[in-house]
């Protein structure tokens, strides 16, 4: 039997899941308002999925081209969004980007420098000016290292290789966390009087991603258990340029910036395909000719943008059609093409991560060849429900901010959003508990029996006689994913992968881990079943229904968006009998955010420049 | 598919040894997916640390038929047909299970480091730094603490000084926050003195295993060394803090 008074122990006043841009930035946030803070992270300091992070952060600093302002960064995010996005997080976003870049430049980080010597800024994807504050193709990295070298001096706590495996509640109120340390298998329950999820997305369900083994839907998972909601999870980010060959590195992140520094895609046939799939809404602000792309890539600031650069959602869904009508590469991609583009040293400066990266997992030399690229599960844009202002959950004292919060990017992400995104929601995130900490009247109580039950859900997977391989359930659900729950989906396909998940929830229950409890991989597999599960179901249900396509969700059934749908974002939360789903109806916006998102380009450029 | 053999190193600080397996290899496979398949289908216990697999993140440190690597970006391919591949864990840091070490002491030493101390902005509000002035910094801000070059350091591997020499992981940060631009603190006296960049004798073989090629010896440790020779045994330094008192240690 578990002894609860026998436990590790530790106590905080707020306790941070997760060590990447959004928990060490929120971490940051609390020790300086004057909270005793922990972070408790799954892998070791500084190797979080943030250091995968290539292209750059988007901040309307106004470095490359002045006329750049918060209020066209603010426009672009509501356009790739669909307009699904949660007004007041994206004007929160596009306002205070700006600060947390300088921030970052003050705590010791080296951007890539314009002439003048000021923090350079790239094209990307949907940002109408260079906006993107970037260093080479390896911002991740020198944001999560810059975060870490400052926060270990600002007195948090942090707990290496250790992992949350479910909320503590009292009373419906936060009371802290039940973790365990991979170390030594032992378990380990953190009092604490508000909790800020930071655990990243679920990519992991998925055959083909971009994301590391860690991407399990923790916090998705552990917040749903407790009574949070979900919200936009049918909104997943299939990034189109993901190394396709060998199969081995399938789905590893190509970067955005190779377009965004010139890199064209080509089919079979070499033809420039963009050209064919160029929305409507976009064709005003988008290069009708190849010259006149040409020309915008020589810096011609009177010619339009490549429609490479067109969005996530629109590049991804048009490899898949030319891979699917017969045009693809012998390996089932399209090529990317940056070697007749750019001269070698300029593409080794810029994108040196790249030319590594293909030079010694694909023997292909990007300064000399194309590289064959396709789409790859990178991103959800849904996630833990908050308010948009303080970052709380509908659970009191659980606060959710970065990939793991929703609303900031409603139907598609912007490249470049997410890394600002960390920062300026890690740090309101750290506001909001320190508000919420100093209002509490009492601390919150762990009850033991809470705690005992958590416990007795892991190491029943050790205990049991024999059961399932958790790989193999894993594995299983990833294919049920990819073949199911992909770029485009159908009510078909997407109730096939409902029946299929109750026949793994099932196997679930049986899962087996061989060995003992101490840095056991086997072990810590069939612990990441259960949020990647749910995770899988969230999407999958709210996939089914939205009867629209829009942004990252594509129905062949209902191929266009639908006016009616942008009336609600749809949630999903744990009901008395198993998952539930409901429309969240959308209040109108405030006429001024509105007046800017749907502006023409020219006028609202005007008006700027007028001020 | 082609079956290889692989000897792993199996156990724990208590002691353990090597275990043979046989696995089928697919082409373009890296030494991390072997182990992967391994523990999918032979050992699920096998504990090894990995995250990004693409070289970005420095988790899946090991030595791999000898030589310090990460684990994701060895192919299969660079072994002759019928090697025989032979994977443990880093010898520098004590084991916790099979391929996995205990790096704390890094973690550690990271924190004795003065932080980044920036100058104030300019009257603009901006911080300008050229680009030219930069690319040094920006190369060893590259690493990505994977700690091959402290593995492989013989002041740290062979004569195990951690408590005397901080390694060349930090040499490099050090090195990057003395040539930051914006920075205006001194390590010098702490790089001589608690960081021992003395006890480099400047073999070079911790550049020779970076993943990230940065010029760790050239680039960053000879010139720490310059500087601390300059603030020490320059003479005339000498004699202006004898007569100044300016530049001594404190």
């Amino acid at each position: 039997m578990v002894n609860v008074s026998e436990l590790l122990t530790y106590e905080h006043d707020v306790l941070v899941v997760g060590a990447g841009g959004a928990g060490l930035r929120a971490a940051i946030e609390c020790s300086a308002q004057g909270l005793s803070t922990g972070v408790v992270c799954k892998s070791l300091l500084g190797k979080a999925h943030t250091v995968m992070a290539e292209g750059g952060l988007a901040a309307a600093l106004g470095n490359v081209d002045a006329r750049d302002n918060w209020k066209i960064h603010f426009r672009d995010t509501m356009r790739g969004g669909k307009f699904l996005n949660q007004w007041r997080m994206a004007e929160l976003h596009a306002r205070e980007a700006p600060d947390r870049v300088r921030e970052l430049e003050e705590w010791g980080a080296v951007f890539d420098r314009t002439r003048d010597g000021l923090i350079s800024q790239r094209n990307f994807g949907g940002h109408r000016y260079p906006r993107l504050a970037h260093v080479g193709d390896r911002t991740g990295l020198e944001i999560i290292r810059t975060l870490q070298d400052y926060g270990i001096h600002r007195g948090f706590q942090v707990y290496m290789e250790c992992t949350g495996l479910d909320l503590m509640t009292d009373g419906g109120r936060i009371a802290g966390l039940l973790a365990y340390f991979r170390e030594t298998g032992r378990f380990a329950l953190f009092k604490a009087k508000a909790v800020i999820l930071a655990t990243g997305g679920a990519g992991k369900a998925w055959r083909v991603t971009s994301n590391s083994w860690e991407y399990t839907g923790d916090g998705y998972g552990m917040a749903y258990e407790a009574g949070a909601e979900l919200m936009d999870m049918e909104f997943t980010q299939f990034h189109p340029t993901g190394m396709v060959w060998p199969p081995s590195v399938r789905g590893i992140l190509v970067t955005e910036g190779v377009r965004g520094d010139g890199g064209i895609l080509t089919n079979n046939k070499r033809e420039r395909f963009m050209f064919n799939y160029i929305p409507e809404k976009f064709a005003a602000e988008t290069a009708a000719t190849e010259e006149e792309a040409n020309r915008w890539l020589t810096g011609d600031s009177t010619a339009r943008r490549p429609p490479e650069l067109l969005t996530r959602d629109v590049v991804a869904r048009a490899i898949t059609r030319e891979v699917n009508e017969g045009r693809g590469t012998p390996h089932g991609g399209v090529y990317l093409d940056i070697a007749s583009r750019r001269p070698a040293d300029f593409i080794r400066k810029k994108l040196p991560s790249m030319y590594h990266q293909f030079k010694e997992l694909a023997e292909v030399d990007i300064t000399r060849e194309p590289m064959e690229v396709g789409p790859t599960l990178h991103y959800f844009m849904g996630g833990v429900r908050v308010d948009p202002d303080t970052q709380e959950t509908t659970v009191p004292g659980l606060f959710a901010a970065g990939e793991c919060a929703a609303g900031l990017h409603g139907a598609n992400r912007l490249g470049g959003n997410s890394l600002s995104d960390l920062v300026v929601f890690g740090r309101l995130a750290g506001v909001g508990a320190a508000r919420y900490v100093r209002a509490l009247p009492a601390a919150p109580r762990v009850p033991d029996e809470q705690a005992a039950t958590a416990i007795r859900r892991a190491t029943d997977i050790l205990n049991r006689e024999s059961g399932t391989n958790p790989y193999l359930i894993q594995e299983d659900l990833q294919n049920i994913m990819g073949r199911n729950v992909g770029i485009v989906r159908s009510d078909d396909e997407l109730k096939t992968a409902l029946r299929e998940m109750e026949r793994l929830k099932a196997e679930a229950a049986r899962v087996k881990a061989n060995g003992a409890a101490q840095y056991n991989p086997g072990w810590h597999a069939a612990l990441d079943l259960r949020p990647l599960l749910i995770t899988a179901e969230a999407v999958t249900r709210a996939a089914l229904e939205r009867q629209e396509s829009r942004g990252g969700h594509t129905r062949v059934d209902y191929p266009d968006e639908r006016a009616e749908w942008l009336k609600a974002n749809i949630v999903v939360r744990k009901g008395r009998d198993g998952m539930e789903t409901r429309r969240h109806e959308r209040p109108a916006p405030p006429k001024e955010l509105a007046d800017i998102a749907y502006a023409k380009i020219e006028d609202l450029e005007a008006a700027i420049a007028r001020t | 598919m082609p079956e290889r053999r692989f000897r792993v190193w199996r156990g724990d600080a208590r002691g353990g040894g090597f275990q043979e397996y046989a696995v089928e290899v697919d082409p373009g496979m890296v030494v991390l997916d072997v182990i992967h398949r391994i523990q999918a289908r032979q050992a699920n216990d096998l504990a090894v640390r990995w995250n990004c697999k693409a070289g970005k993140c420095g988790s899946c440190s090991m030595e791999i038929n000898g030589r310090p690597r990460l684990g994701c970006m060895t192919r299969m391919n660079m072994f002759g047909a019928d090697e025989v591949i032979t994977v443990q864990p880093l010898k520098t840091f004590p084991v916790v299970k099979d391929l996995v070490t205990d790096v704390a002491w890094n973690y550690e030493r990271n924190k004795r480091i003065p932080p980044f101390k920036p100058r104030p902005r300019g009257a603009d509000g901006q911080h300008r730094m050229m680009q030219n002035d930069v690319d040094r910094v920006q190369e060893f801000r590259k690493c990505i603490e994977c700690f091959l070059c402290q593995d492989v350091c013989h002041v740290l591997r062979d004569h195990d000084r951690k408590d005397a020499f901080v390694g060349p992981r930090f040499m490099i940060r050090l090195a990057s926050l003395e040539m930051h631009p914006l920075d205006a603190a001194d390590r010098i006296p702490a790089v001589r003195a608690e960081f021992g960049s003395g006890l480099c004798n400047i073999t070079r073989c911790c550049t020779e295993v970076c993943p990230e090629h940065i010029g760790i010896t050239d680039n960053g440790i000879i010139p720490l060394k310059e500087r601390v020779v300059d603030r020490y045994y320059d003479p005339i330094q000498w004699l202006a803090r004898r007569i100044f008192g300016r530049g001594g240690e404190h």
